[in-house]
């Protein structure tokens, strides 16, 4: 057949490849999702919430679970967030443009790719150990703290980025210092995307679980943390934990669990992408 | 003493010669144009004056600026001053994406100027200034970028017009504008420089014609003329300004 018919005839081809391929992805998704919810959604209830763990699986309560993760959260957020951000603005603002900084730049790229149990590693090492922290939420907040800086970084630089220069150029036109400029005019504009990376970044944290073990957060937790200093869990880690039983029963705790899990992954990045929709609509250059 | 004396500069971006031993003064409230074809040097020139140039990495001057007589380069020059002396409006309208009132006040605001009372007032006489006061008054609180083009432009000279400059700097800033709001910006030039010196750089020859006192012939880096601009216009002294305002290149 001719050119032109072979065109056609890939183009809308590739249409229904493409159809298909997606498809293929929201089905299995779909399944997984149905198949939890079918498992675990009767078990949700109030005393699931605010129970302690338990040998016996329908006195088990996700109470510690979840308020480890909220724990762990906003201690990763306090140290994490500071740090990434004014280092990401203080690299792309202020740092020279050369090798040395081209360097840094790939680095740290680099290292968000890093696979998590290596900073787990290094928590042990430093926070547990060194420092004497032990098996902590400050041990943990801080190891997970490392793990997201990058993120944070990349996302600031890039957000940064985006900023065009002719609002630097009008802000310095008319005698704004450097820290003029960026705390009055660049900030305010990236602050969109500055936020949903902290928000990504924050939802990585929240599913965190092969650091977490390697630092020493237990699976069997009967208390709620209540300092930093307190030993603690997660949920992906009861989840884990309740997986890893053979009774049945256990395996209906942790797809409930799975479910409170992935409603706070969604809600967080449900937040990110509204977030990053409105500011995009906002700022038009 | 001259508002703006420049002897003998010389400008490179890396090894690129990009002004040739330029020499020029400017008096007081006038409006001179810098006029030549693209990449001759006269925004780069402009520039060199308010110490923009600084942001380019491979930027080096030889020669001296002098902005009411002070040496602008020189290390105790705090650049900040010198560009709230000597304010700029760009050739494509950048306001803050601030309201309309904010993009005013931020020139008062960031130069130290507290006072609620004396912010709103400055802010009212420097859109008055603008032309632009009636056409936004019942507005500030809206967002700048909601302004036409034309608005824009005018308001940008209101926030430079706020901080109290003495020279204004202007690159080609009608360019991106329709005819109806060139006039009106070219109407504002005329008034202002009873107060401001003016330096405006333009592509348009029509323009610097009717809108300058002085005009200065830029080409290949070279200051080749710089005259009154009836003389430029109908008596040039140099062939290649006549070249360059008969059509004949550029």
């Amino acid at each position: 057949m001719n050119k032109i018919r072979r065109n056609r005839l890939i183009d809308s081809a590739f249409k229904y490849v493409g159809v298909a391929c997606t498809g293929f992805g929201i089905i299995v998704l779909a399944i997984f999702l149905g198949d939890i919810l079918l498992k675990g959604i009767a078990r949700i209830d109030w005393d699931f919430l605010t129970n302690l763990p338990s040998r016996r699986a329908h006195r088990a309560g996700i109470l510690t679970a979840w308020t480890g993760t909220a724990w762990i959260l906003g201690l990763t957020a306090i140290i994490a967030i500071p740090l990434g951000v004014s280092a990401g603005i203080y690299l792309q603002e202020y740092g020279k443009k050369n090798r040395l900084a081209h360097i840094i730049e790939l680095n740290i790229a680099n290292l968000a790719g890093v696979p998590s149990i290596i900073y787990g590693l290094l928590g042990l090492q430093i926070f547990v150990r060194m420092l004497d922290w032990g098996g902590s939420l400050l041990a943990g907040a801080f190891t997970l703290a490392l793990l997201i800086l990058p993120i944070i970084i990349v996302a600031t630089r890039e957000a940064l980025k985006a900023v065009p220069n002719s609002l630097r150029e009008a802000s310095f036109g008319m005698g704004a210092t450097k820290w003029q400029t960026i705390w009055y005019q660049i900030l305010p504009a990236a602050s969109g995307g500055i936020l949903t990376g902290i928000i990504l970044a924050l939802s990585r944290a929240v599913g965190e679980t092969a650091p977490l073990i390697v630092i020493g957060a237990l699976a069997y937790v009967p208390f709620v943390a209540e300092t930093p200093m307190d030993e603690f869990t997660v949920l992906p880690i009861q989840i884990f934990n309740w997986v890893s039983r053979p009774q049945e029963a256990f395996l209906v705790n942790a797809a409930a669990a799975i479910i409170i899990l992935l409603a706070i992954t969604f809600v967080m990045n449900g937040i990110a992408v509204y977030l990053r929709n409105r500011w995009q609509k906002k700022v038009t250059w | 003493m001259k508002p703006i004396e420049a002897k003998n500069v010389d400008v490179y971006y890396g090894e690129n010669h990009v002004l040739k031993d330029v020499s020029m003064s400017i008096k007081e409230n006038t409006v001179t144009a810098f006029i030549g074809p693209s990449g001759c040097g006269k925004s780069t020139f402009l520039r060199t004056l308010n110490r923009m140039n600084d942001y380019i990495e491979t930027f080096r001057k030889k020669g001296k600026v002098y902005i009411d007589g002070i040496e602008i380069y020189d290390r105790k020059v705090r650049v900040e001053d010198l560009r709230r002396k000597v304010g700029m409006v760009f050739q494509k309208p950048n306001p803050f994406p601030k309201t309309i009132f904010e993009n005013v006040a931020y020139g008062l605001r960031i130069h130290g100027m507290t006072d609620k009372r004396e912010v709103n007032e400055r802010v009212e006489k420097s859109l008055k200034q603008a032309a632009l006061w009636s056409e936004v008054k019942d507005k500030l609180s809206k967002p700048a970028l909601s302004l036409s083009g034309g608005q824009q432009q005018r308001l940008c000279i209101a926030r430079t017009l706020a901080i109290k400059p003495s020279i204004i700097l202007m690159d080609e800033p009608a360019s991106a504008l329709d005819p109806i709001s060139t006039a009106k910006i070219e109407e504002l030039i005329h008034e202002l420089k009873e107060k401001y010196t003016i330096v405006i750089v333009t592509h348009n020859m029509q323009q610097a014609a009717r809108v300058s006192d002085r005009t200065a012939f830029f080409y290949l880096g070279e200051l080749v003329e710089y005259d009154k601009t009836s003389e430029i216009f109908t008596n040039p002294s140099k062939k290649q300004t006549e070249n360059y305002i008969t059509g004949r290149f550029g």
